[in-house]
C-alpha cells in the first residue's frame, strides 16, 4: 500500500475542506462579484482591492493575521468565546474561514469577470419583461455567466487544495483535524521518508495537471474567465 | 380613464439637460425626433423607468409611474410597457420560443390580450421559433425583439430606433410589420427616430427634440408644414397626409386619393386598393410649384386649389417656403425669391398647386 492511513486521512481532510470553502466561496463571492461588475460607487476601487489581496501576499501574512483575529485576545476569538464556541485556531472551522479570504480572489474574479461580461442590458431587457430582479438573477444572470461559474469553483477548489502557509500559521498539523495534504508532504520530508512524499507529491501533481487541463480545454467554449 | 400620456421630465448630466413638458395622445404612433444627442433616447429610458429622472412626472393612460414630488416610483418590471432596443438584445442562452415566452408566462393569463401565435403571426417569424437567435438575420431578430415586447400586452410600447442597426433592405422588410402593428393593435407607441423617412411613414403625432427641449409637439400633418421649425427649412421639407382611396383605374393604374374634409383629391400611380381604404403620401414642398391659374394641357398630374397662408425664408437666400391651405390640408411649397416676386404672393390669395411628384408611404 502506497499510502498510509494518516495520507488518506489527510486526502479526505483535503477534500473535505476544498469543498466546503468552493460552496462558501460562491455564496459569498457572487454578491460581491455582482456589486463589482455593476457599481459606480467610489468604494468599487479599494473592495477590489482588498478581495485581490491574498493574490499578493505571503500566506504566511494572512495566517498571521489571522491567528491573531481569531485567537484568544483577538475580536473574532473573542466573539466566538463569547458564544460559547471557544476560539477557532488549530480547527476545522478556522482552517475554513482562512481558506475562504486565501481563494476569494479565483473565485470572485471570474465571476466579476463573467457578470461585467454580460452587461447591464440583458437585465434591462429582463425588467422590461416584467421579471424582478431576483428573477432575472435566477433565469438570465445565472445561465448566462455559467462558464464564469465553473471556472470560478474550479480555481477556488484547486487553490484550496494547494493551501499550505495559512494552514501551518492558524491549524498546526493536528491529526483528521487540520492535517491537510501539503502540511502531510511537509511531515514526510521532515521525517525523511521521502518515498511517501513522492506518492503524495506526485497525486497533487497529478491532481493539479489535470484540473488545469479541464480548464484550459473548456476555455474555447467559454465567453469570459479571468 | 384619460387617454393621454403626461411626462414632465427634468434630468440633468454634465454637459446635458433634459427638460421637457409634454401631453401626448395615448393612443397611435408618436415619434420622438431630433438629432442624436437631442435626448430622445434619455427620454425614453426615463419613462421606462431603466433611467431615474431627477425631477419627473410621468402618467401614462391613467397609470402614474413615476412623481418625484410625492416620492413615487414603480420599478421597471411593475410597469406595462413594452421596449425595443436598437439592437435586438434576444437572450442568447433562450431559443425564441423561450425568448418570446419569456415576458408572455410573466404576465397573469387574464390580463394576457396578445397570444403567441397572433404575435409570431404578424410579425412572420413563426417558422423561426425553434432556431437560436445566433441563427437569425439582423431585421429577423428585430422582429422577435419586437414580439416579445407584444407578448407582455403592454399598455405602451417604447421604440428606441429599432431599424437603426439594420441597413437599408433589413429597414423595409420591417417596415411593413411596423405598419401593420400600427393598423391592427391599439397600443400606444412612442417612436424614437433620426429618420424623417421613417416618421413620415409611421407616425400620427411628432415630438421635435432639440438639446433635451421640445421645439414642437403636434400632430404630423399640422406639425411638418409649420413654417416656425427647423423642419420646414431644409431641402427635405415636405408634408404627409392621410386621405382615403376615391376610386381606382385601373387601365391607367391611376389611384384617387380624396383629401380630408375636401372635394379635391390628389391622382397617384399605385395597385389596386379597396375604396375608402386610408393611404398615406408625402409631397415635397420642392415638387410643388404655383400658377395663377389652373393648368391645362399639362402632363402634371395633380393641381390643388390652394391659399395662401404664410411665408418663411428657407435655408438659403434663393429660396422661400410658402404654406399653403388646400380646404384644411397643410401644403408646403418651396419656390424661388424671384418666382415669389413674380406672382406678387400675398396671404389669403388662391393659386394652384402643380404637384410633380406624389410619393406613397406604403
Amino acid at each position: 500500500m502506497p499510502l498510509t492511513s494518516a495520507d488518506l486521512a489527510a486526502i479526505w481532510l483535503t477534500l473535505q475542506l476544498a469543498s466546503l470553502t468552493t460552496v462558501i466561496l460562491l455564496i459569498v463571492g457572487t454578491p460581491i462579484a455582482l456589486w463589482l461588475a455593476h457599481t459606480r460607487s467610489r468604494l468599487r476601487g479599494p473592495i477590489g482591492a482588498i478581495v485581490a489581496l491574498p493574490l499578493v501576499l505571503p500566506p504566511t501574512v494572512i495566517g498571521f493575521y489571522l491567528l491573531l483575529a481569531m485567537g484568544p485576545h483577538g475580536y473574532v476569538g473573542q466573539f466566538t468565546q463569547y458564544l460559547g464556541l471557544g476560539t477557532l485556531t488549530f480547527s476545522f472551522a478556522g482552517l475554513v474561514i482562512g481558506s475562504v479570504i486565501y481563494s476569494m480572489p479565483f473565485v470572485v474574479q471570474p465571476l466579476q469577470n463573467a457578470f461585467a461580461a454580460i452587461g447591464p442590458r440583458p437585465l434591462e431587457v429582463a425588467a422590461t419583461l416584467r421579471a424582478n430582479p431576483w428573477d432575472t438573477f435566477f433565469t438570465v444572470v445565472l445561465p448566462l455567466a455559467r462558464p464564469g461559474f465553473i471556472t470560478a469553483a474550479i480555481l477556488g477548489f484547486a487553490h484550496t487544495v494547494g493551501e499550505f502557509g495559512v494552514v501551518l500559521m492558524i491549524g498546526g498539523n493536528i491529526p483528521d483535524k487540520t492535517r491537510v495534504v501539503s502540511v502531510q508532504i511537509y511531515d514526510h520530508v521532515e521525517a525523511l521518508e521521502y518515498a511517501q512524499a513522492h506518492w503524495l507529491a506526485g497525486a497533487m501533481v497529478a491532481f493539479s495537471f489535470l484540473v488545469l487541463l479541464a480548464l484550459y480545454s473548456s476555455r474555447k467554449s467559454q465567453t469570459s474567465w479571468s | 380613464m384619460t387617454s393621454q400620456i403626461n411626462l414632465r421630465l427634468q434630468h440633468h448630466y454634465p454637459g446635458f439637460a433634459l427638460d421637457l413638458d409634454l401631453q401626448l395622445p395615448g393612443k397611435g404612433v408618436t415619434a420622438l425626433y431630433g438629432h442624436s444627442g437631442s435626448g430622445k433616447t434619455t427620454c425614453l429610458r426615463c419613462i421606462a423607468g431603466l433611467e431615474r429622472a431627477s425631477q419627473a412626472y410621468v402618467q401614462v393612460n391613467g397609470h402614474i409611474w413615476q412623481d418625484s414630488q410625492r416620492n413615487h416610483f414603480v420599478p421597471v418590471h411593475q410597469r406595462a410597457l413594452g421596449y425595443i432596443f436598437q439592437e435586438a438584445s434576444l437572450f442568447p442562452h433562450l431559443s425564441v420560443r423561450a425568448n418570446l415566452e419569456f415576458g408572455l408566462k410573466r404576465i397573469a393569463h387574464q390580463e394576457r390580450r396578445v397570444d403567441l401565435a397572433h404575435a409570431t403571426e404578424l410579425l412572420g417569424i413563426t417558422h423561426l421559433l425553434t432556431r437560436a437567435p445566433h441563427n437569425l438575420s439582423g431585421g429577423e431578430r428585430q422582429r422577435v425583439g419586437i414580439a416579445r415586447a407584444l407578448l407582455t400586452s403592454p399598455k405602451l410600447l417604447l421604440m428606441d430606433e429599432p431599424l437603426a442597426a439594420l441597413d437599408s433592405q433589413r429597414k423595409s422588410e420591417i417596415l411593413p410589420y411596423l405598419q401593420r402593428l400600427h393598423a391592427e393593435l391599439d397600443i400606444p407607441v412612442l417612436y424614437v427616430s433620426h429618420s424623417q423617412d421613417e416618421v413620415a411613414r409611421l407616425a400620427d403625432h411628432i415630438v421635435l427634440l432639440n438639446e433635451g427641449k421640445v421645439l414642437g409637439s403636434g400632430p404630423i400633418g399640422e406639425t411638418l408644414a409649420r413654417l416656425d421649425l427647423p423642419l420646414a427649412r431644409g431641402d427635405d421639407a415636405g408634408v404627409v397626409i392621410e386621405g382615403r382611396v376615391g376610386n381606382y383605374n385601373l387601365n391607367y393604374q391611376l389611384l384617387t386619393l380624396q383629401l380630408p374634409g375636401s372635394t379635391q383629391h390628389l391622382r397617384v400611380t399605385h395597385a389596386s386598393m379597396a375604396i375608402g381604404q386610408p393611404l398615406r403620401v408625402k409631397v415635397q414642398a420642392r415638387d410643388i410649384s404655383l400658377s395663377l391659374h389652373p393648368a391645362e394641357h399639362s402632363s402634371i398630374l395633380n393641381s390643388l386649389r390652394v391659399t395662401v397662408v404664410s411665408e418663411t425664408a428657407a435655408d438659403n437666400q434663393a429660396h422661400v417656403l410658402i404654406r399653403l391651405d388646400a380646404d384644411g390640408t397643410p401644403l408646403l411649397a418651396r419656390i424661388t425669391r424671384y418666382s415669389r416676386d413674380q406672382l406678387g404672393l400675398r396671404t389669403g390669395q388662391i393659386l394652384w398647386a402643380q404637384i410633380k411628384s406624389v410619393a406613397v408611404l406604403a
